[in-house]
């Protein structure tokens, strides 16, 4: 299974290379080709088979070099050209210059097979390189064809094709099946099927009709749509997200700064110990032809190309890969966090829960229970607090009775006359205020009470309903090596507690203010190393941007929450967590392999290139092939196997 | 203040990217510049008044350091 996969990644990384080159790729291919064939043909021919004048064994060794000095200008005369100019400029140490003199110094060895080699396979590795990076730079342009070209928009009547950015909000425009939506708005007219998956990874269509906010990017899968613009392009979500993704790689990691320094240093070292290798020990040996030969392979493996490229291209694939599912990654440098995430944070409300309450429980003291609900939702009906939405939406008889006289009163509840009677629907302070004996309810969640005149008539309970998947999920993040969860709240300790019983968190932090959760989070972040803030973005932008990584759930068409946070999971699921850490965990770990695997051959390159053992040959694995293979190894970080992630 | 980016074409080596941003964030007037290898994207932060200068300037740099890389105005 797993070696069937591998075998279709690598045919397909096969393939990709075939098609993709630029005219100049296809230009340098060829150049390497007829090199390539030309130094084939002269080594096959035999020493002896050379014609001379005089017969002279220095004259056919003269006429071996100029014969391999063909396929050698062929291929590298631009190498050595650019060699030259940096010669003038002082860039000594620049890969090419290195090569030029490595090439140069195996020829005037007598090494010519290795020379015209080493410069082959440089320019092999060069060519690869660039259809590698080449083929990433399309590879996630294309994860990101979101960009819609054209809006439809309706003026006086009539149909005008416009470009986006032209359009204003408060516009119709209308969307054919098929197309893009170009700008975020609200549906005017029609119903269709949206497919979001560029966005958020999610492959099932979503449906809309009239009054359903759409997205823009999301493609329209059924039929027309005609919807008032919301937004103009610069602040649709498509723009942002482009924005964000092609702004991703500017905030570098850890690592990759460690392999900028690392690379700034090992060339000049090598390159020194190169020079000393070559002068010192034949002045006491006399054995130059031997040492010069042994620094030549230290310059041939002085370059760090393999680190410089692969590194970086590993977190570009790897971001690309995760925006592709819905899990935008503001640089590589949070991944690297929280592929080492030690302690995750929720904000309860909207992240662990819907963050809409729900009826639950209704208790009335005569038994009467819609009776009641009717009633409660008959004076809530004048409120907009979610609270009392939810008493509205439990209650399908609402108008049953007509209350008059409605006034809030802050803090506490509602009161209105109705029937003749006056009504009383809040919390146990209301109840309390008004001298009113009531049955406190002992489940968990909010508490209405409700009363008629000085009768106590019963209780609503409310409760705020956990995502389903929020249990799996936090599960799941134990599994992925997160040390710790945690959970903030407003709410009161029992509700706190309840939610905590229920979905595993380790640990929770109830009746928090705002304010009191950017100082937990502080405070936890002087004690534990990668702490990752999970939030809905909402009104936790503080919190989200203090955290060593910050992350905003449900964040499609929040335009704050894209600003204010590091990772943005364009879906509110919460099972995009622990597949985003294992994301960056495979990158990371991709990233790893790279180090060890180039540090390694190089290191041993140079040893036995130091000790006599590696010959030219050993040298241009450890510099060529070191750098194809790690290039190759990056780009899988591009492709996440379906169903895995 | 303000802060563009252009599209680089043809960058080919990474080690002449870092170089570019070298040269261009030494150059006067910079306050902060970058050359992104794999999006191909130099981003120079500058006052408005020299910005033309700048990138006049930073296209030469390029023209050196890579001579097949060009600034796409």
């Amino acid at each position: 299974m797993r070696r069937s996969r591998s075998a279709t990644a690598s045919s397909r990384i096969a393939a990709l290379f075939c098609k993709t080159m630029t005219r100049r790729q296809k230009k340098n291919l060829r150049r390497i080709l007829l090199a390539a064939a030309l130094a084939v043909a002269v080594v096959l021919i035999p020493a002896e088979a050379l014609p001379t004048v005089w017969g002279g064994e220095s004259e056919r060794g003269l006429l071996r070099l100029l014969l391999f000095l063909v396929p050698y200008l062929i291929v590298g005369w631009d190498v050595l050209l650019s060699a030259v100019r940096n010669l003038f400029r002082g860039q000594l140490l620049d890969e090419k210059f290195l090569m030029a003199i490595s090439t140069v110094g195996a020829f005037a060895l007598g090494e010519f097979t290795e020379g015209v080699a080493v410069m082959l396979l440089y320019q092999v590795g060069e060519l690869f390189q660039g259809i590698a990076v080449g083929k990433s730079r399309r590879h996630i342009a294309s994860l990101m064809d979101i960009r819609p070209d054209t809006a439809c928009v309706l003026r006086d009547g009539e149909d005008v094709i416009v470009s986006p950015d032209e359009v204003a909000v408060g516009e119709t425009i209308r969307i054919l099946a098929g197309e893009k939506v170009p700008l975020d708005g609200v549906v005017l007219s029609g119903e269709s099927s949206l497919n979001t998956a560029a966005l958020t990874g999610e492959s099932l269509p979503q449906h809309v009709a009239s009054g359903d906010r759409v997205v823009s990017g999301a493609v329209n899968l059924g039929g027309e749509l005609l919807v008032r613009v919301e937004s103009v392009y610069a602040e649709s979500t498509v723009s942002r997200i482009l924005e964000l993704v092609e702004n991703a790689s500017e905030k570098k990691a850890r690592v990759e700064n460690f392999i900028t320094r690392f690379a700034h240093w090992y060339t000049p070292v090598v390159v020194g110990v190169a020079v000393l290798l070559g002068i010192i020990p034949p002045i006491f040996d006399g054995n130059w032809a031997d040492w010069i030969g042994r620094a030549l392979i230290f310059l041939v493996v002085s370059c760090p190309c393999a680190l410089v490229i692969s590194v970086p291209l590993s977190f570009f694939g790897g971001i690309g890969g995760a925006s592709r599912r819905g899990i935008l990654i503001k640089g590589a440098g949070y991944m690297e966090v929280l592929a080492r995430a030690h302690t995750v944070v929720f904000d309860k409300t909207g992240t662990l829960t819907h963050g809409n309450f729900r009826v639950t429980d209704v208790s009335a003291a005569d038994g009467d229970a819609p009776a009641l609900l009717a009633l409660a939702a008959a004076v809530e009906a004048h409120s907009n607090h979610p609270i009392a939405r939810s008493v509205c939406e439990a209650c399908q008889k609402t108008t049953l009775f007509s209350a008059e006289d409605v006034c809030e009163i802050a803090g506490q509840g509602m009161s209105a006359g109705l029937n003749g009677r006056r009504i009383l629907v809040g919390n146990h302070r209301l109840m309390e205020e008004n001298g009113i004996s009531y049955i406190p309810h002992s489940g968990v969640g909010t508490v209405l009470y409700v009363a008629a005149d000085a009768t106590f008539l019963g209780s609503i309970l409310l409760s705020d309903e956990i995502k389903p998947e929020a249990r799996e999920a936090v599960a799941q993040l134990k599994s992925c090596g997160v040390r710790r969860t945690v959970m903030l709240t407003g709410d009161r300790v029992e509700i706190g507690e309840a939610v905590v019983r229920e979905i595993g968190v380790d640990e929770a932090h109830c009746g928090l203010l705002p304010e009191d959760k950017v100082a937990k989070t502080e405070e936890m972040l002087t004690k534990t190393p990668g702490l990752v803030y999970v939030g809905d973005g909402i009104n936790d932008a503080p919190v989200l941007s203090r955290a060593d990584v910050g992350v905003a759930m449900g964040a499609l068409g929040s335009d704050a929450a894209i600003e204010a946070a590091d990772i943005v999971l364009m879906e509110d699921r919460l099972s995009k967590l622990p597949e985003a850490i294992r994301l960056s965990r495979r990158t990371m770990r991709i990233v790893r392999q790279n180090i060890v695997f180039a540090l390694g051959v190089k290191g041993l390159a140079l040893l036995l290139g130091a000790l006599g053992y590696a010959n030219m040959w050993g040298a241009i694995f450890a510099d060529v092939g070191v750098m194809v293979l790690a290039i190759l190894n990056a780009m899988r970080t591009m492709y996440i196997g379906k169903g895995k992630g | 203040m303000m802060k563009k980016t252009w599209q680089l074409e043809d960058l080919d080596c990474a080690h002449c990217a870092m170089k570019m941003q070298e040269g261009i964030a030494a150059l006067d007037g910079v306050i902060s510049a970058s050359v992104n290898y794999l999006s191909a994207r130099l981003t120079i932060e500058a006052e408005e008044k020299d910005m033309e200068r700048i990138i006049r300037e930073a296209v030469k740099i390029c023209h050196r350091i890579e001579p097949d890389c060009r600034i796409v105005l």
